[in-house]
């Protein structure tokens, strides 16, 4: 069992290439610079809670219809059957307030850095979708999405992820995102990321009195391509508002490139302790610790 | 395990291995002892459950929420249990790259419970996913999640059970009287203890890193930054307080198979054990303290949550570091075995805090598991119980090598 020099250099030829390999993570996961990002804009002053979104989306997706609807005291929350939902909240000042809520889409999202088969993918104009043949069902993805969207289908044996895809499979045809081509009060609009944000500043700028200065989605996560504009702050009407502003997959990029390197010097560190221990205890017979 | 009559275990003599192996398959002691009675049915039962879970899903057996997505088996026997394998990696340091000889007794059974924790734990997870046919992917797939911790978590995983293989093969050798073959893996074993450290330390990192994701969902008190690094250390004073657990016992249930320099070996072990033990706890604690002053932890000190770190912390970390350090300055081998105790029940809290308890504190619906979890969740330590006792009855692992194998590693 002694260490020559051909091992040693085999242990080198083996960790350069895992550094090597190591480069290709330190790639951001966003968009590629010649596509626009495209997106939704959802404006929450116009939403009336008339569910039509939902039915919309159910239909785009072969689902079942929703059974239940907004109601004050109950709020609903996505799950297998639903990708998106309507909710209708008391607001502190005596008014109503509707929000949808759907996957935001994020530009660097969290669910596509934890997704080890690549099943959550981001695509270049925005969408994220989710890949049947790839998933696994480890559902990190649900563990790490801070908007909490993934749900899994625990009463299937092979469950799969649902959430929004923003009707990236109807894009091949030209068509916009149900829920936006059905929507009765102009709610959504549809449109790259960057007309939708001057879309929302304009709405902002003409109606100052009507809107809380303040787009839900421009700066969360590390930006997403839905974007959400309210009269009230978002927390009223069920949005997390403690969102970092940095993207999710910046927590783990430093531990991430550091692996690689890591297992390139641990081993040759091991060998050389190995080497110089070895000198040691051939030179004193008794050993402690 | 209970066990007293002395039985002595022939190597493959005849060199016949295949009849040999055959004939090792039936049991070695008595059939209707106390643990068999108890454990087999509940065994059973555990496998009942999972062949019904494979059928009718994950929520025909289990309570998962769509807030809380990994429930025990995640959490207790994977996130959990690999702390607890973390003793292999460090006593095959300690003996093989720091060549501290003192140790070579319980290298082995370190290394065995290594090994079949990890078997173990892949196995509890493959029973958490979703869709376990499509594991292959992260091996064979294409489009590898490079930039997921979750996929260099498993490679790490995958690979080091290799590792670990190698590592135990030579006893394998020896049990089945292979020379050529022992002689081969002997000589290979600095690659496989080279590498297997490296990648255990990182797979052990990479388990604290799956939860940095989760920024927002895990309580700060159990969130921070360093968590790869805790868990490492963790992994460091965990997985000996198992090994220092597990040498108790089977220097007491398998006594008949230990020769005298072996039995009287133990005692000096440990209470270096627990001098390794009472640093890297120390170390553990002090950065605790610093992160709970830098996040100013303190506003939560008066919730429920701040007591229910305190008692993680004090009576199972500072406590039992203390005892670890007056066992190894006394060489009192009963404070270090309670120690021990402690040390395994507040790795438990810890990662079960982190993973589940303190995890999406203000979900609607909190996770409970239900009675079909825990028994699977117990059936799983069970069985590796049972592969465990069937290896030691067989195989050199307390035993002496056999003669013509002394002297080559
Ligand atoms: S909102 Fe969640 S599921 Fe949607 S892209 Fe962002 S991280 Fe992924
Ligand atoms: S559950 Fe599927 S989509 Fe989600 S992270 Fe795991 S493999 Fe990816």
């Amino acid at each position: 069992m002694s260490l020559n020099r051909r091992t040693f250099f085999k242990f080198w030829g083996v960790a350069g290439a895992a550094l090597a390999f190591g480069k290709s993570l330190e790639a951001a996961p966003a968009s590629d610079d010649g596509v626009e990002l495209m997106g939704v804009l959802y404006d929450a002053s116009r939403c009336v809670g008339c569910q039509t979104c939902e039915f919309a989306c159910a239909d785009s997706h072969n689902m079942e219809f929703p059974e239940d609807g907004p109601s004050t005291d109950i709020k609903r929350s996505l799950d297998p059957t639903k990708r998106t939902v309507v909710n209708w909240y008391n607001l502190p000042d005596g008014s109503e307030g509707y929000s949808k809520k759907q996957c935001m889409h994020c530009n660097e999202p969290a669910c596509f850095t934890a997704c080890l088969t690549q099943a959550l993918y981001k695509t270049k104009e925005g969408p994220v979708v989710w890949r049947e043949d790839k998933c696994m069902g480890c559902r990190f993805c649900m563990i790490s999405c801070p908007f909490e969207i993934p749900k899994a289908e625990y009463d299937n044996n092979n469950p799969r992820i649902v959430k929004c895809n923003m009707c990236y499979h109807k894009w091949a045809d030209s068509e916009r995102p149900a829920c936006v081509n059905d929507c009765p009060y102009d709610a959504l609009m549809f449109g790259t990321r960057r007309e939708l944000l001057d879309e929302a500043r304009k709405r902002m700028l003409e109606n100052p009195d009507t809107y809380h200065p303040h787009i839900y989605g421009e700066k969360e996560a590390g930006g997403t391509s839905w974007l959400v504009i309210s009269p009230v702050p978002v927390e009223q009407i069920g949005f997390n508002n403690k969102i970092q502003l940095k993207s999710y997959p910046t927590l783990t990029k430093g531990f991430v490139s550091s692996i690689a390197p890591v297992d390139l010097l641990l081993p040759a560190f091991l060998l050389g302790l190995y080497e110089a221990t070895k000198v040691r205890t051939q030179n004193t017979e008794e050993e402690e610790l | 395990m209970n066990q007293t009559t002395a039985i002595q275990y022939a190597d493959n003599k005849g060199n016949n291995t295949w009849k040999f192996f055959i004939n090792e398959l039936k049991p070695k002691t008595k059939i209707f002892t106390a643990f068999n009675i108890i454990t087999l049915p509940i065994i059973l039962l555990g496998l009942g459950i999972i062949v019904y879970r494979f059928m009718y899903g994950l929520g025909s057996v289990t309570n998962l929420t769509q807030e809380m997505p990994w429930g025990i088996w995640k959490a207790f026997n994977v996130v959990v249990g690999v702390a607890m394998a973390g003793g292999a990696y460090v006593l095959v340091f300690i003996t093989h790259v720091l060549h501290l000889k003192k140790y070579n007794p319980i290298l082995k059974v370190a290394v065995l419970n290594g090994l079949l924790a990890y078997i173990f734990y892949s196995f509890a997870l493959i029973l958490e996913l979703g869709r376990p046919l499509d594991i292959f992917n992260v091996i064979i797939g294409n489009d590898y999640g490079v930039s997921s911790i979750l996929f260099l978590v498993a490679w790490h995983f995958m690979l080091y059970i290799l590792c670990l293989m190698l590592e135990f093969s030579p006893s394998v050798a020896e049990w089945l009287n292979a020379r050529k073959t022992y002689k081969f893996l002997a000589g290979i074993t600095l690659v496989a203890v080279v590498f297997g450290i490296t990648l255990s330390v990182l797979h052990q990192a990479g388990i604290g890193g799956l939860f940095m994701l989760a920024k927002g969902k895990v309580h700060p008190l159990w969130y921070n930054q360093y968590m790869p690094l805790m868990f490492v250390i963790q992994s460091v004073f965990g997985g000996l307080a198992l090994v220092i657990a597990l040498v108790t016992l089977c220097w007491k249930i398998f006594a008949y198979q230990l020769d005298e320099t072996y039995r009287k070996a133990k005692d000096p072990i440990l209470v270096g054990l627990a001098g390794i033990c009472a640093l890297s706890m120390f170390s553990y604690f002090f950065m605790h303290v610093i992160i709970f002053a830098h996040e100013k932890n303190w506003v939560y000190m008066g919730t429920g949550w701040g007591w229910w770190y305190l008692l993680e912390m004090i009576p199972f970390v500072v406590v039992p570091m203390f005892m670890f350090l007056y066992g190894f300055k006394l060489k009192n081998i009963r404070l270090i075995n309670i120690a021990a105790v402690l040390t395994l029940v507040g790795i438990i809290l810890n990662r079960m805090n982190t993973s589940l308890i303190a995890y999406n504190i203000d979900a609607p619906i909190r996770y409970v598991p239900t009675i079909w979890e825990i028994i699977v969740s117990i059936s799983v330590i069970l069985i590796q119980i049972w592969v465990f006792r069937w290896i030691v009855l067989r195989m050199p692992v307390l035993r002496k090598s056999p003669d013509w194998a002394k002297g080559a590693h």
